[in-house]
């Protein structure tokens, strides 16, 4: 470490975001990354703990203190492959995680922590920029042959991580482009498409073979891959909604927000959707579910020009501050405020849905109760996020008859494994990535024999 | 009485010893019983360096050794009508032979039988009239039957040295296969058959004695026949109490004070020799004589047959005690020849290192020497009437002032020598240029000996390695992790040190971890305790010396001498480039050295057996080479690749080195290793350890040139390598002189390690006579650690390096005790006082199976009986009494941190502890006094105000994260508060010597306790020990020194700064310490009378029981409270950027500290209230009842570790057999304090001022001591009015003289004082004179002992005569005016004034921060003899106020020296020196600019 008092000479800065007025006039990404000589100073705050808590926090385990010191010696390239050793795709955690390892950080104890996740990012991106991310080959291959179901994060992870051990990985979609939720459930502000089909474009190199369109247990039947494969990976994520089954429900204008983002997902690529477009535009807006999904309505709808976004949450406002005494370095219960909801959105706690009430089969109003009052919200479009219950029913995992594993990867059925939201319900990318490199290593050791 | 056999963790050979010992002679060999009486008397006054055992009635031994009294044993052969030749032409063989009358009748068979082969004659037996109704009934129980066999000369021997060669040769082969003879013959006494002395010309009596009784019991000894012109005595002071009759020294040759502590290497390569050894004197006798040092004696008894099989083969008394224990001689200012003498002599053997006085004599001359240190006293006086008299103390014998004509002491490595025969004593100047001069060593050198740097470079490549690729692969391979990286290559190769960090270690121990871990793991480093001193390599380098002599040793008896080639190494680290010279040195040195590259690798995909079978190749083909006589052996694994697997350097280096020994040719080669894996320093000393001399550590090379290529580092390549070198270089002085070890030389195969989880076969084999504890891993899984890397390296997809995670936490790297969860849960339940939370936590750490950290979880619980209700359990407020936090010194951690604790500890009864760094005398009284006052080396702010406002006073011998070792609070930590706590100079760095240097031995702790109780009677006295092999038998010695209290510490022990070395390689888990110490102290029936409390990583409930059970009375945390307080392991103390206020004195950062007493209350109540479920589902109800039970423990099953499954912990939890209680009953009684104490404190109370007059002798001791805690206890630090109390005394003071003598009393001496005067010094007054008429200049004789003012605080000292070596040794207050001084004199002074008016030894002002010293340096020495490192030499600039300083010295010492001086003042000090400290000067000014 080269400055063992960094943390106190030094202030916090992290990346700014641009202007709401001008931001929500596209759909592109707003973060302004910070400059090179600022980031080194960021990563200088860093103190190299002798037990680093940001550990703890980061699932996909970074090893945080080591590159944040690379990068104060303004060594990149070696922070790149130290930042790699543990992440697979740190452009997208470095976007979209909410930065558990931030929380944990000891200098969010009394003070504020390094801003580990800009510096990740800035490594990443400075990595492609250079372009010193380039395939990895394996040495030599194996001509094992794995089946990986769903291109999310994980699976993409896994299939990786296979190919670099020399397996033969092939990863099936049942979309029409691979990344699963990084495609279609992020909206194109938070996460630029480029960066995925960059890595897919690596990982191709690799010897990945990617099968899109392809929906298993549907289009292909789960035992033609058993014959055709060694093993087959389930990782075709959590995407089960949980419904809200009021009085109302059916009524137009109440959808699920995953039909939601990715129809304007899809727009923004210039793809064709299916069914009826869902736009948000002069409607007032009633998003029901404070969770990072829910911010993602209210940043799309505010974006597609929506007239009022309202955001109802079932628990009470959370405190402004933790007490860091007894939560640090655990993700603390506070208020927190995203991006989307600072551009324009009204955050009603402690308020639980009874009905949706409707005129000529549209919905127009959402009636709540709230601390046994009741209250009524004028709603033209409502957005269910309320998180999701699990794989899809009826989806491939049912299909495989692969009843999943209360713990490790392989499912009770010999040669098949689970890994992603699939396995331990939906969850963060970042949980995501390790589960796949994980799920990669089991593989591997099966396949060994070991 | 034989020794108890080895038991459980108790081992004999751990026992250590120390004592008193002198000798008295005429100097013209006039024979007399007056001299043996006198000798006797001396033995008396010693007696209080012996120790007190469980029975008091038990001496721990004691002896004297005489010339033959012809006329005793003439007068027996008449009466026996017997034929005795001249005197000369008959020897005494004094035997202890076996009581039952078959052995004893098989070994006087045997006895005689040796003689007449050996052509010599039986004269008779002579039986010894001993008085046994003196001895108590142990002492009888264990006595031999005494007998004295006499034998003529035969007529095969020329003369009486021949003949004596001869004796040496029928006691060996008599005395040397006994164990065998008595199991072949069924006899078991037969073992017990001594020979106590052998010779011609000397006599030894001795016993299983107390000192007084030695001349009662041998009844000879006062019979008037009874006639010697020399009698040498030895009293012994044994760590335990199962001293037997042979231990009792005098040996045949010597009488020793201290301890050897390369022992083990010493002995190894004697045995090593056994080919090369030849001697026309003694011929085929020689082989006769195997084994040279025999197994299982003590070191004393080891150096004296080392020392008579070197006088046996013709070197002279002297001349072998030079080679033995040579002077420190790399010193440049040698007299070149008696340099070459000792660079010869260097390479025909190793020292025989450690403090050591040794008294010597073979009846013709007798003399004694000191170790190159001087670390043990020896004072000697010359009469008028041609006596000489030395002993450990002055004043042991009553000799008129008048008599004598010179008082002296033994300087280090000097040596005093009288010869009988010549009728004078023989100045060490003289005797050393005699023998210097006697060969010419200087052109033998010159033609001999080549320096590797001067030779020619190699004709190979240096290779390097190939691409990235397998550059990477290969360090997998050796296991290098990012951190090798991060801690150790890249700063040590940047700043040239050893890597420092805090906060102990929380890794599991090798064996128990699930990663593959080096062997270097399993070695845990020794370190110096209590019996021995380490030194401080930095300040004290002049001893230090990292030469190591590469190659063949010639033959040590061999006297042709000068045309053996050897090649010398300045220190043993060899670059690329080195190791390539070393290969072709056989072309660039004409085939004086013959050089073969030996595998070290073993095939792919192999297991043990391949591994084995490799090793067996190696060895052979080591022998072969040998045989072929090539004389350099280089241990390479270059050829790790794909195919080949390294074999584990350590063991590689072991085999062969053993092997070698066994078959008796390692001293015909050297044995250098190359070597991929050795990276970290104490991979080095392991390496050396078991026999490399030196190592090319090839991988770490490329990987700073590799660091250099990336730009990690900022120096250019070949400096990095220099400062790598350098780095290990200080790393090596440092684990060397942690065991006081002051030359690589004898550190090499010195084997200075405990293994823990190593296999007993596999160390047997391997790493033949370390010692194991907990057994553990074999070959198997050896291999398999070493094939794991292997193959991790070699994989197709093989990763980058591994994290490691040893020094910081690293996810998917080395588990850690203290990890995310622990420490969250641990301070949300302490905070919050959430009971679940603080479950989670005593979870996570007691789970076993899960987890593997420690020893204690490798143990589960059995219980007593059925279970008790909760309710009946012994309350938590009551356990929490047992309950103390660690020593943090106000200094390394923050104030508010410092009195948090001690808030907290005084609120729930249990207690608190300073650290070494003193209190604020304001919180002596409050609610934030630390009842635990810690007495470290550094001695800060030790006043007799501070020793008595404690419950505990507690003796820091060692801390578990370095022991051995000091430390140095850095100049920035020292604010203004700090400062005036230590009584220093803000911004001034502090440093704490790595020994108390008044503890350099076990007697000498004995006197400290003695001076602590004396200050004050009514606190416990407290010894803290780290755990290692052998500490049990240290803790029985400190039971034996009467202390009240000890502390086994282990290693896991947090710290603010150490080097990582030590945090991770030394010292053992307390578990195994504990045991022992209980084991041992059962054993010796000491249990009862001392109370022991474990502390280091302690963190649970169940830690605390299995502590208990393993016989602990009291408990201490350090890391948990801190923990609770909010402390998170950041391991950054040494920086003072602790984050969270804890380990800092940044007033930025100590604002951040938000822990409450409530957080440490609540965290102790919640392990209470564990300990009481624990005690519950036991079936107990108290505490009380756990102590000392460890058969309620048994090993869990670990079969599903692939390590650990070795694990046998069978030996923890042995219980030896007693009467006596396993847990603390009732401390001794004791009375302190000199009748002159008494009578001041009586004074005390009446009108003051008030004067006493006395007289004093040497078995006066802390004379001062005990008046001066009474006046502190009454008036604090201010004392009295000056000159309050006055005591005016003559003659010779014991140790201690003065000792913390508070402000108003004037203790003047009339006559000379002992070791310690002033030590502490409080504020008082001390005057020592010789008398006014005698025949001696006071200004050139000795006048007080060593370690004068140690510690002193404030006061003043005026001394009329030369003080001995550490004068004023951290003196941070005291003015003091002496005459001269010895070595190292104004050693880590800190502050105060000295004033030397005359010449000063070696090394002056070393390590000196503070305070100023004043030289009259009539003969402009003082440059050469000062170490300059931290001082200027500057003339003087306030000569007023030395001048009135003189002055005073003179009107109250009548000094001649300062008359004379004034007497032509300007022209004095124009020779006067200032010294001056040049950070004291800065820090000074910068006070000023401040004000």
């Amino acid at each position: 470490m080269t400055n063992p008092t960094g943390f106190l000479d030094i202030d916090r800065q992290d990346r700014a975001y641009r202007p709401v007025a001008e931001r929500l006039k596209h759909w592109r990404e707003f973060t302004e990354p910070l400059p090179d000589s600022e980031l080194r100073l960021q990563a200088e705050r860093c103190m190299d703990c002798g037990v680093p808590f940001c550990h703890t926090g980061c699932p996909v385990e970074n090893l945080i203190p080591d590159w944040n010191d690379l990068v104060t010696a303004g060594q990149w390239r070696a922070a790149l492959d130290s930042l790699h050793r543990t992440n697979n795709f740190p452009e997208f955690t470095g976007r979209v995680c909410p930065a558990p390892c931030e929380a944990a950080c000891t200098l969010n104890l009394d003070d504020a922590p390094v801003t580990i996740k800009t510096i990740e990012c800035a490594i990443v991106d400075r990595g492609w920029r250079e372009g010193w991310i380039a395939p990895q080959m394996a040495p030599r291959g194996t001509g094992r042959r794995i089946a990986i179901v769903g291109s999310g994060p994980a699976g993409l992870a896994c299939a990786q991580q296979l190919a670099r051990m020399g397996h033969a990985p092939t990863v099936f979609e049942k979309a029409d482009r691979i990344g699963g939720l990084l495609r279609y459930g992020i909206p194109d502000f938070k996460l630029d498409r480029m960066l995925i089909d960059r890595r897919i474009a690596q990982m191709e190199a690799e010897g990945v073979i990617f099968r899109a369109n392809m929906e298993v247990g549907v289009t292909v039947p789960v035992e033609r891959l058993m014959d055709d494969y060694c093993v087959l990976v389930l990782a075709a994520g959590a995407e089960q909604p949980r419904d809200l089954e009021l009085p109302g429900r059916a009524l137009g204008g109440v959808h699920f927000a995953m039909d939601y983002l990715v129809q304007q997902n899809r727009r923004n690529a210039g793809l064709p959707h299916s069914g009826a477009p869902i736009l948000a535009t002069g409607k007032n807006v009633v998003v029901i579910g404070g969770g990072d999904t829910g911010s993602d309505c209210i940043g799309t709808a505010n974006r597609q020009g929506a007239a009022s976004v309202t955001q109802l949450e079932i628990l009470p406002r959370p405190p402004l501050a933790e007490d860091k005494g007894t939560s640090w370095p655990r993700w603390p219960l506070r208020l927190r405020t995203s991006s989307s909801q600072e551009e324009g959105a009204v955050r009603i706690f402690s308020v639980a849905t009874l009905r949706f009430e409707g005129q000529d089969g549209r919905v127009t109003a959402l009636v709540c109760e709230q601390d046994g009052q009741s209250l009524a919200f004028e709603a033209d479009l409502v957005l269910l996020a309320l998180g999701f219950t699990g794989p899809e029913r009826d989806g491939v995992v049912g299909k495989a008859g692969a009843e999943l594993p209360p713990t490790g990867y392989e499912t009770v059925r010999p040669g098949i494994f689970a890994c992603g939201d699939a396995r331990r319900g939906q969850s963060l990318v970042v949980w995501a990535i390790r589960e796949g490199r994980e799920c990669a290593s089991a593989v591997d050791a099966y396949l060994r024999g070991a | 009485m034989r020794q108890p056999a080895k038991q459980g963790l108790y081992d004999p050979r751990n026992e250590r010893d120390a004592c008193g010992m002198g000798f008295v002679a005429h100097v013209k060999g006039e024979r007399s019983n007056a001299i043996i009486a006198r000798g006797l008397e001396i033995l008396a006054n010693l007696d209080h360096r012996g120790g007190v055992g469980a029975d008091p009635t038990l001496g721990d031994g004691a002896g004297c050794l005489i010339q033959i009294p012809d006329a005793l044993f003439r007068a027996w052969a008449e009466a026996k009508r017997l034929n005795l030749p001249p005197a000369g032409d008959y020897a005494v063989a004094m035997c202890f032979l076996p009581r039952d009358a078959a052995s004893r009748a098989a070994a006087v068979e045997r006895l005689e039988r040796f003689i007449r082969v050996a052509g010599q004659l039986v004269v008779g037996w002579r039986e010894v009239p001993v008085a046994a109704d003196l001895l108590g009934s142990a002492a009888e129980a264990a006595m031999p039957a005494i007998a004295q066999a006499v034998v003529a000369r035969g007529p095969n021997v020329p003369d009486q040295d021949a003949f004596e060669r001869k004796l040496l040769a029928i006691r060996k082969q008599t005395l040397n296969p006994l164990e065998a003879e008595a199991k072949r013959r069924d006899l078991p006494g037969l073992p017990d058959f001594y020979i106590a002395s052998f010779s011609s010309r000397t006599l030894v009596y001795k016993g299983m004695l107390l000192a007084h009784q030695v001349g009662a019991f041998y009844k000879d000894l006062a019979d008037p026949l009874t006639a010697s012109a020399l009698a040498m005595v030895h009293q012994r002071f044994s760590t335990n109490t199962f001293p037997s009759w042979r231990l009792a020294h005098p040996y045949r040759f010597i009488a020793h004070n201290g301890e050897i502590n390369t022992l083990r290497g010493n002995v190894n390569w004697m045995n090593a020799r056994r080919r090369t050894l030849e001697s026309p004197l003694l011929g085929p006798d020689l082989d006769k004589m195997w084994p040279i040092i025999p197994h299982g004696q003590s070191d004393t008894a080891c150096l004296d047959n080392a020392l008579e099989l070197l006088i046996a083969g013709g070197y002279s008394l002297p001349h072998a005690m030079m080679l033995l224990i040579p002077e420190a001689w790399s010193d440049t200012r040698m007299e070149p020849k008696r340099r070459a003498f000792y660079e010869y002599h260097a390479a025909l053997m190793e020292p025989w290192d450690g403090p050591a006085a040794i008294a010597f004599t073979d009846g013709r001359q007798i003399g004694a020497t000191l170790d190159r240190n001087g670390l043990r006293p020896a004072r000697f006086l010359v009469t008028d009437d041609d006596l000489v008299v030395m002993a450990s103390e002055a004043g042991v014998l009553p000799i008129a002032e008048e008599r004598i004509v010179r008082k002296w002491r033994l300087q280090p490595g000097r040596m005093l020598l009288i010869d009988l025969e010549q009728g004078r004593i023989v100045e060490d100047e003289e005797v050393k240029a005699a023998l210097a001069g006697a060969e010419p060593y200087g052109q033998w050198l010159a033609a001999t000996q080549f320096d590797l740097k001067d030779l020619p470079p190699g004709c190979n490549p240096i290779r390097r390695p190939p691409d990235d690729d397998v550059f990477r692969r290969t360090r997998i391979s050796f296991g290098y992790t990012d951190e090798d990286l991060k801690f150790f290559l890249a700063p040590m190769a940047a700043a040239a040190d050893d890597p420092i960090g805090s906060m102990g270690t929380d890794t599991p121990l090798a064996v128990m971890s699930d990663r593959p871990r080096l062997l270097y793991d399993y070695f845990k480093q020794n370190f110096a305790q209590v019996t021995n001193p380490p030194i401080d390599p930095i300040r004290e380098a002049l001893v230090m010396s990292l030469v190591s002599m590469i190659g063949p040793r010639p033959n040590l008896l061999g006297r042709q001498a000068g045309t053996h080639k050897r090649l010398e190494v300045s220190q043993p680290i060899l670059t690329n480039e080195d190791l390539e010279k070393i290969r072709s040195i056989q072309e660039t040195l004409d085939g004086a050295f013959r050089t073969i590259t030996l595998d070290a690798t073993w095939p792919k995909g192999g297991d043990a057996q391949s591994l084995e079978a490799a090793l067996q190749r190696l060895c052979w083909e080591a022998t072969e080479a040998v045989l072929a006589d090539i004389n350099l052996l280089i241990l390479s694994d270059r050829a790790e690749g794909p195919a080949r697997i390294p074999i584990p350097a350590a063991l590689a280096t072991g085999a062969v080195h053993h092997h070698l020994i066994r078959q008796g040719l390692r001293m015909q080669t050297g044995l250098v290793l190359e070597t991929g894996e050795a990276r970290e320093v104490h991979h080095f000393c392991v390496l050396a350890g078991y026999g490399a001399e030196a190592i090319n550590p090839w991988l770490a090379f490329d990987t700073i040139d590799d660091l250099c290529a990336r730009g990690s580092l900022a120096v250019p390549p070949a400096e990095a390598q220099a400062n790598y070198i350098k780095a290990v270089g200080k790393g090596f002085l440092k684990v060397m002189s942690k065991m006081g070890i002051s030359t690589f030389q004898s550190y090499c195969g010195a084997q200075i390690f405990d293994t823990i989880g190593l296999g007993r076969c596999l160390v047997d084999k391997y790493f033949t006579g370390t010692a194991t504890t907990i057994e553990g891993i074999g070959l198997a899984e050896l291999a398999e650690e070493t094939a794991r890397r292997h193959r991790a390296a070699h994989a197709p997809d093989a990763a980058p390096l591994d994290p490691g995670g040893l020094y910081a936490l690293r996810a998917g790297g080395e588990d850690h005790a203290w990890s995310f969860d622990s420490i969250a849960n641990l301070q949300h339940a302490a905070r919050g006082n959430l009971p679940d939370k603080y479950r989670a936590f005593a979870e996570e750490l007691n789970a076993r199976g899960r987890r593997l950290l420690t020893v204690r979880g490798l143990l589960d619980f059995r219980p007593a009986g059925p279970a008790v209700p909760l309710e009946e359990v012994e309350p938590a407020a009551g356990i929490v009494r047992r309950f103390a936090t660690g020593a943090m010194s106000f200094g390394s951690i923050s104030r508010e941190v410092h009195a948090t604790l001690a808030r907290a500890m005084n609120r729930i009864g249990g207690k608190s502890n300073t650290g070494e760094g003193g209190e604020e005398p304001e919180r002596f009284a409050g609610d934030a006094r630390s009842a635990i006052k810690q007495i470290a080396s550094g001695r800060f702010g030790v006043t007799a105000e501070y020793l008595v406002n404690a419950d505990d006073l507690q003796i820091k011998i060692a801390q578990g994260a370095k022991p051995g070792e000091g430390g140095q609070l850095p100049g920035h930590k020292v604010d203004a508060e700090i400062a005036a706590v230590r009584h220093s100079t803000p911004g001034v760095g502090l440093i704490s010597p790595p020994p108390h240097h008044d503890i350099y031995s076990i007697e000498d702790l004995a006197q400290l306790i003695h001076d602590l109780r004396s200050v004050n009677p009514s606190a416990r006295v407290s010894v803290k020990l780290v755990s290692e092999v052998g500490v049990g038998t240290v803790a029985a010695g400190v039971a034996k020194c009467t202390a009240d209290h000890v502390t086994i510490a282990g290693y896991e022990g947090g710290t603010g700064a150490s080097p990582l070395t030590s945090l991770t390689h030394a010292g053992l888990p307390w578990e195994i310490g504990l045991a022992e110490t209980q084991q041992t102290l059962v054993l010796n029936g000491l249990r009862e009378r001392i109370v022991v409390q474990v502390d280091g990583g302690l963190r649970t409930g169940r830690d605390v029981a299995v502590a208990a059970m393993l016989g602990a009375d009291e408990f201490g945390f350090a890391t948990a409270p801190l923990i609770a307080a909010g402390c998170i392991m950041m391991r950054k103390c040494h920086l003072n950027t602790c984050p969270v206020g804890i380990a800092t004195q940044d007033p930025r950062l100590r604002a951040r500290f938000t822990g409450t007493p409530e957080h440490v209350i609540n965290y102790f109540f919640f392990v209470a209230h564990e300990v009481r479920e624990i005690l519950a589902s036991l079936g107990l109800r108290s505490l009380e009842e756990l102590i000392g039970r460890a058969d309620l423990l048994e090993e869990a099953d670990a079969s599903g570790h692939w390590k650990a499954r070795g694990v046998a912990l069978s030996r923890l939890l042995h219980m030896p057999e007693t009467n006596g209680l396993r847990r603390h009953g009732a401390s001794l009684c004791r009375a302190w304090g000199t009748a002159v104490d008494r009578q001041l404190i009586e004074a005390l109370d009446g009108p003051l001022p008030a004067r006493i007059e006395g007289s004093v002798g040497n078995k006066d001791r802390a004379l001062g001591a005990m008046v001066s805690g009474e006046i502190a206890r009454r008036f604090g630090h201010a004392g009295l009015a000056e000159g309050s109390l006055h005591a005016t005394l003559t003659g010779t003071a014991g140790q201690s003289f003065g000792a913390f003598a508070a402000r108003g009393l004037i203790l003047e001496l009339i006559g000379d004082a002992n070791d310690y005067v002033g030590k502490g010094l409080s504020g008082g007054r001390l005057i020592v004179r010789q008398p006014g008429e005698v025949p001696r200049e006071a200004a050139e004789n000795i006048l007080v002992g060593n370690t004068c003012l140690y510690g002193a605080i404030e006061g003043e000292a005026y001394f009329a005569g030369i003080a001995g070596e550490r004068f004023a040794v951290r003196n941070s207050g005291a003015v003091a005016v002496v005459e001269g001084t010895g070595d190292h004199g104004c050693e880590y002074m800190t502050g105060g004034l000295v004033v030397v008016l005359g010449p000063v030894g070696r090394n002056f002002a070393a390590g000196m921060s503070g305070g100023i010293a004043y030289v009259w340096d009539a003969d402009a020495r003082l440059g050469g003899q000062c170490n300059l490192a931290s001082v200027a030499l500057e003339p003087v600039e306030d000569a007023e106020g030395l001048r009135a300083l003189i002055e005073r010295h003179r009107a109250l010492t009548g000094s001649e020296r300062a008359a004379s001086i004034l007497a032509d003042w300007p022209a004095a000090l124009a020779r006067f020196v200032q010294v001056m400290p040049t950070d004291y000067r800065r820090a000074l000014a910068t006070l000023e600019a401040a004000e």
